[in-house]
């Protein structure tokens, strides 16, 4: 073989592998809804309880993506979930919106929903949301439901 | 005093090793530069390394992403969650069995032709020739060899796992009937450019340096008979194998411990 076509096959294995990587970061991974996504901007909400929210975990609307969550931390003064959102810039929601975590499915990962209000202005990079409502703790919900089977039950038996 | 005696020899004879391979080491990266200044040879390396390489690693990736995702599916109907088929092959494979099985391949399929070539350069006195010629043979003979080894292999594996994943594609949506959207758009939420696919790259990377070193000191340290050569190079594989599984462990407890 000689010197030329080892080259062009050698040439033609590199770009092969490139493809390859280049359809993994932008087929099989998060790289092509970086670049989509574009400019963002950042809001806070404060809950009482973030259950199993994550960062990375997906901020939508109505049901369509329209940001990511890129922090949770404990405020500790308030002992508050604090949640940093980044938005896509070009989604503005009005002063009074509601965020509220959601579950995806009965088991499905945690996520954040957005309900927008009536205001007439609109939240602007680092402010606050301040009605919120928190997740869903499966375990608060059997305990209130046997507390109130028992509570019942404990009526009905004088009868 | 006899088994003290013999403790202590066993001890200093490891040591006297580890040093030997380490110093080899040293004198390899040393080299390095040098190889980069005539790429020619490196590309000759690539064709011999990568190119040949290309078939067992292509079926391999293939046969693993079809067997993946079917028995991926049967465990994931059980919780109602076969939607997510994608996602757990395409970060099983990025995150581990792209690199690993690759690196496991490449000392095999690779590593072992490096060895018996350098050792048969040994036993044919060929490398004792350069040196007498003045000619370096770890700059000329062992650097162009092992940078070709580092280059071909992450390329290697990211061609392993991408034809895994189109695998588990024709699998998952041409067979079993998972929606081909849902297929790709779970990837892209789950799967992470820089903590994913670039630590597998990274991966590879070390593993490329192991599995490559490795059977150049086998081969640069055979005995120049037709045994030692042998010998040489069934030691290639185990101590290559050996290397990237204790070094994947160790990678991955750095890479992913924290969620």
């Amino acid at each position: 073989m000689n010197k030329k076509s080892t080259e062009i096959l050698v040439g033609l294995f590199v770009v092969l592998g490139l493809l390859a990587l280049l359809f993994l970061a932008l087929k099989a991974a998060n790289l092509a809804s970086f670049t989509g996504g574009g400019d963002t901007y950042t809001l806070q909400a404060r809950f009482d309880n973030i259950g199993g929210l994550k960062s990375r975990a997906p901020v939508r609307s109505a049901g369509v993506n329209v940001g990511r969550v890129t922090s949770v931390k404990l405020d500790p003064q308030t002992y508050l979930g604090v949640v940093t959102l980044e938005v896509n810039k070009g989604v503005n929601f009005p002063k009074d919106s509601s965020a509220k975590i959601l579950t995806a499915g009965l088991l499905g990962d945690q996520y954040i929903g957005i309900e927008p209000g009536g205001d007439e202005k609109n939240l602007v990079a680092g402010d606050v949301i301040t009605q919120t409502q928190s997740a869903v703790v499966l375990e608060n919900l059997i305990g209130q439901f046997l507390f109130n089977k028992a509570a019942d039950g404990g009526e009905q038996k004088p009868q | 005093m006899n088994a003290l005696q013999i403790i202590g020899q066993v001890v200093l004879a490891q040591l006297a090793r580890w040093g030997h391979g380490a110093l080899f080491f040293l004198d390899l990266l040393r080299a390095t530069p040098s190889a980069l200044r005539r790429f020619g040879l490196v590309v000759g390396q690539i064709h011999a390394i990568g190119n040949r390489s290309l078939v067992i690693i292509v079926a391999s990736g293939l046969s693993v992403g079809f067997v993946l995702a079917l028995q991926m599916y049967y465990a994931l109907t059980t919780y109602g969650a076969a939607e997510s088929l994608g996602l757990i092959v395409n970060l099983a494979l990025v995150r581990e069995l792209g690199p690993v099985v690759t690196a496991l391949l490449f000392a095999g399929r690779a590593g072992t032709s490096l060895t018996a070539e350098i050792g048969l350069m040994k036993a044919g006195e060929q490398i004792a020739a350069m040196e007498l010629m003045a000619i370096d043979p770890k700059a000329r003979v062992l650097a162009p060899r092992f940078l070709g080894g580092i280059l071909s292999m992450p390329l290697l594996a990211a061609l392993f796992s991408t034809v895994g994943i189109l695998g588990a594609y024709v699998v998952a949506v041409l067979l079993i009937g998972i929606d081909s959207g849902n297929f790709w758009s779970i990837q892209q939420n789950g799967v992470d450019v820089w903590r994913d696919v670039g630590n597998g790259v990274v991966k590879s990377a070390v593993f490329g340096v192991i599995c490559t070193a490795v059977a150049l000191y086998q081969g640069f340290e055979t005995e120049a008979t037709p045994e030692g050569v042998a010998y040489a190079t069934t030691r290639t594989v185990v101590t290559a194998s050996l290397g990237v599984l204790a070094m994947d462990f160790i990678l991955t407890a750095l890479m992913f411990s924290t969620p």
